[in-house]
């Protein structure tokens, strides 16, 4: 059959220029694929991880859904998978929690954090700005492999004989310091907090590498105001990584000294059932959920800050049309970054925290709408008036721009104390912070994905597979999580292993049970979207042009397949910003053309 | 059988959904990508405002099947409560507003603004008035919603009315325990280290202190319509919440930091059973911070009653003192008369001191 040779025939594009000049070191297996120094290769060594987890963190939900959602059942399978953490077919209640613990810390962290900012701040700074690679690749490197570290580390956790930590993935102590008060807080704990130490220093080790790229290594005339707002937003995240990840960790190597060495930072006036009255006396539970939730708050920008940078580009690339308001746009991110530090509290309001205190943080919390209103409404003007393609990648950065609206409304009843205190740990929550941190994230990857792959790989993602998943994937997760609000305002909490117990809450057993199955068939999709990622790398459709969205941004001069050190010869200089798309009639004029003398201005 | 089934079948869709998708890429290419992505940009386009719709109605939908479900179906059963309820119609109508306007704006803009051939794109970078508008437009409605909203705050965490009653809640893996003051009106003291299930004493309530000795200990939470009452919250063990959906609130119980809530209970449990239409209708307590593998099972139930019969239960009650050491106990005597007077003198000598 001739449809391969179809398929497969226009290449002459680049061919020829994939062994450039700059190819000067020769490459073994091992530091091409494996130690590679080559931000390029990093960015899909952390692409390909997070992927990993992305699935595995899914399947865990779905795992879990199956037993919010037939609570009754047995599934007979499921003891052969699990063993004893499923006797008899039902998920125990310390696997359910093992489950939604670990569910959590991977997608926020090892998903959301690496597999997002880590894939598309090392993918796209160098190639955007015009550099060559990071400014130390070999921090780089390392920066990756520290998150492999922590991923064995995370992964070795689920197999030890009391079960991985359980205690929810924001690890309050006393429950995640007592081994006693919960069997998770045994050596699973110890494997969580190893693993998300690894994960700070991987963190870190990124994030300067990061702000010292797009600081210093600009390529000629590329002013920070020219840059694009990716690179922006990648930039204060890094930023807010590199400010609040040694607040974790700080709280963390507390946490280790009471769990090992007796200590009472985070221990007081404590008696465990079955153990007797603790020695412990003097500390503060709640420090920990201050120093967390330093950290905590900002983290929920930094997942959400990289999706919001590549939105503003993938929408007007495919708008046709420049961002609206650029110079908004960029405030806007610094006045996120700014308040993100800000308002950490809003997580404790019925912690007891003083309520003046409790006050000042309403203020600042509320007072972040106002930058996401300004984003919301630039990018819908950014649509106006446009020549919409609904390429893929446009069609998530749609959906996100949806999910945001939708989940960002939510937290202003949120942030208002008055209104937390009723609706505050109920599934409420759940519903604002999955649409608007987990889901809305998760399509500015999509959204990244299906716009940088022809330049990952040099083949495109099979089109038709990617509308049916973003249609499914954008519908499932409305109804999903849509409904969760009603439950939230019946008062359901969450992190229930069971409801039916509950006068106040069983009501909504037949909902859970539509919820589960919404999300067996959304995971079911992303498997369609993995498939077509794996397949389209080798068997993709060939690219027949170097710039296939007709982009202005530097990463589309490269030629094809970069080698290490992006392009051949000279690295191209800049000359205007990367939004002059539909100026003066012409479609789009990139960033390495001159600018003409009878251009208009703006 | 039913599994290796649903495998073949979910497979099946599996192969089908990527055999077409890559007949569809052949026939792109051999229609050339201008035209399929043309193709795609018209279904696409369709999709967006068929999918307006569709989640119009879904939201619509969703409401009438769910809104009788939720609690703002039924009255607070708190008078603070009331507010939290007027605080939220507040907010939904204007983030409602918000959600409606700019997701139909946006869906139909992805269609109305489709690539089309002839269409010249208007190049609009900015606009300063426009980015003023939604920048104070905005700062100005959150600013009502702040107000609002900390007027409710400082009430509900200011101080209760005088005449409130207290009750002392602890909360442990995976119940709730209630101290009511007594005739006294006040708690005695208390010192983990002196917790004693075994004797009874599972507050670690120190005996030394008289203030305890007509502490009354339960496991149900007692409260009286119309009376305020104030809660002092603790934990034995790790971090718990005491979630009361029913009245808007909720409160952390933490090991070492005692914490308080108030609220005025507004309807008895028989009232609200005809309130809800449920005869099975009782106000529950939800532990709603993750405590242990039984977090969900921590349940707490309130009775809320009217003075009279509160009155009556009270009398019922024995202090906790008198559970701890039976032989002080007037009931437990033939004797009574002598021994009633007496016990307090001689109650701290045998538990740890203050």
């Amino acid at each position: 059959m001739s449809n391969e040779a179809v398929i497969h025939s226009p290449v002459e594009i680049g061919a020829h220029e994939e062994h450039g000049e700059h190819h000067h070191h020769h490459e073994t297996f091992i530091t091409k694929y494996v130690f590679s120094q080559d931000h390029k290769m990093i960015a899909k060594q952390f692409l390909i991880t997070g992927m990993f987890w992305a699935v595995l963190g899914g399947l865990m939900s779905v795992l879990f859904r199956l037993q919010l959602g037939y609570p009754d059942a047995s599934f007979p399978w499921l003891e052969t998978i699990l063993g004893k953490w499923a006797k008899g077919g039902h998920i125990t209640p310390e696997a359910y929690y093992a489950l939604v613990t670990t569910h959590g810390t991977v997608l926020v962290f090892f998903v959301l954090t690496a597999g997002l900012s880590g894939t598309f701040a090392n993918f796209l700074i160098p190639l955007q700005v015009g550099a060559r690679d990071m400014a130390s690749p070999f921090m780089n490197m390392l920066s990756y492999w520290f998150f492999f570290a922590a991923s064995v580390v995370m992964l070795s956790s689920i197999f030890v004989q009391t079960g991985p930590f359980s205690g929810g993935w924001t690890a309050y102590p006393p429950l995640s310091a007592l081994g006693d008060a919960s069997p998770g807080s045994q050596t699973g704990m110890d494997l969580w907090i190893v693993s998300m130490a690894l994960f700070v220093v991987s963190s870190l080790l990124g994030g300067l590498n990061y702000i010292a790229t797009i600081l210093n290594m600009r390529t000629k005339g590329m002013s920070m105001t020219r840059l694009p707002l990716t690179i922006w937003a990648l930039f204060f995240t890094a930023v807010l990584g590199v400010l609040s990840f040694p607040v974790l960790f700080s709280g963390f190597i507390l946490l280790i000294f009471d769990r090992n060495f007796g200590t009472s930072f985070y221990l007081s006036d404590i008696f465990v059932n079955g153990v007797g009255a603790l020695p412990n006396e003097g500390g503060s539970a709640i420090l920990y959920q201050h120093l967390f939730w330093f950290l905590g708050h900002p983290e929920v920008y930094i997942i959400l800050l990289p999706a919001m940078g590549m939105v503003s580009e993938i929408l007007s690339v495919n708008s046709r049309k420049p961002i609206f308001g650029y110079m908004a746009m960029i405030g806007s991110l610094f006045a996120i970054a700014v308040l993100a530090f800000l308002v950490w509290a809003h997580h404790m309001f019925v912690t007891g925290l003083n309520p003046l205190l409790g006050s000042v943080f309403v203020l600042l919390t509320l007072l972040i709408a106002v930058p996401s209103a300004i984003k919301v409404f630039n990018w819908l003007t950014t649509l106006w008036r446009g020549n919409i393609r609904f390429t893929p990648g446009m069609m998530f950065a749609i959906g996100f721009v949806s999910l945001f609206i939708s989940g960002g409304l939510t937290g202003i009843w949120l942030g208002n104390s008055a209104l937390d205190i009723h609706l505050h740990d109920t599934y409420f929550v759940i519903a604002h912070f999955h649409i608007v941190m987990g889901v809305a994230s998760m399509f500015g990857m999509f959204a990244g994905i299906y716009h940088w792959f022809p330049k990952m790989y040099g083949r495109y993602l099979n089109n038709t597979v990617g509308y049916i998943h973003f249609w499914v994937t954008i519908a499932g997760a409305y109804m999903i999580f849509w409904p969760m609000h009603y439950e939230g305002l019946a008062g359901m909490p969450r992190r229930y292993y069971d409801y039916s117990i509950w006068e106040s809450f069983k009501q909504f057993a037949e909902l859970n049970r539509f919820i589960s199955t919404v999300a067996m068939i959304v995971f079911a999709a992303q498997l369609l979207f993995l498939f077509n990622f794996f397949y389209s790398i080798f068997k993709g459709r060939k690219m027949t042009s170097l710039n296939p969205w007709q982009s202005n941004t530097l990463e589309w001069t490269t030629p094809l397949r970069p080698g290490h050190g992006n392009w051949p010869g000279e690295i191209p200089e800049v000359h205007r910003w990367a939004y002059d798309y539909g100026k003066d009639g012409v479609d789009f004029i990139p960033q390495t053309t001159p600018v003409g003398a009878d251009e208009s201005h703006h | 059988m039913a599994i290796f089934l649903t495998v073949a079948v979910i497979a099946l869709i599996y192969i089908v959904i990527i055999q077409i998708a890559k007949a569809s890429e052949y026939v792109s290419v051999l229609k050339g990508e201008d035209v399929s992505r043309k193709q795609n940009n018209k279904i696409n386009g369709f999709l967006m405002v068929v999918f307006l719709v569709l989640g119009l109605f879904g939201v619509w939908y969703c409401n009438n099947l769910y809104l009788g479900k939720t609690l703002l179906s039924v009255d607070s059963a708190s008078v603070e409560g009331a507010r939290v309820d007027s605080m939220l119609w507040i907010t939904i109508a204007v983030t409602g507003s918000v959600f409606l306007a700019t997701q139909i704006i946006l869906f139909w803009f992805a269609y109305r603004y489709q690539e089309k051939e002839q269409r010249k794109v208007f190049y609009f970078p900015h606009n300063n008035k426009l980015e003023v508008l939604w920048t104070i437009v905005p700062a100005i409605v959150l600013t009502v919603l702040v107000v609002i909203g900390l007027r409710n705050w400082f009430l509900f965490t200011g101080e209760p009315p005088k005449d409130a009653m207290v009750v002392e809640v602890t909360g442990k893996q995976f119940n709730w325990i209630f101290r009511y003051p007594g005739k006294d009106g006040a708690l005695g003291k208390k010192y983990f280290r002196n917790i004693d299930d075994a004797n009874n004493n599972p507050l670690g309530i120190i005996w030394d202190d008289q203030l305890s000795h007509d502490d009354v200990v339960f496991d149900k939470l007692i409260l009286i319509k119309g009376k305020p009452v104030k809660l002092i919250i603790g934990s034995r063990d790790v971090i718990h919440d005491v979630g009361l959906s029913q009245f808007r609130l909720k409160m952390d119980a933490v090991p070492g930091i005692p914490t308080t809530m108030w609220f005025t209970p507004k309807y008895t449990t028989k009232e609200m059973k005809e309130l809800t239409h449920n005869p099975d209708f009782v106000y529950e307590i939800s532990c709603d911070q993750m405590c242990g593998n039984g977090h969900y099972s921590m349940r707490g139930v309130i009775d809320v009653v009217d003075q009279e019969e509160f009155d009556l239960w009270m009398a019922k009650q024995k202090p906790q003192y008198l559970m701890a050491f039976p032989d002080k106990d007037p009931s437990n005597k033939k004797d009574s008369v002598k021994l009633a007077v007496a016990p307090v003198e001689t109650a701290g000598k045998t538990i740890a001191k203050m």
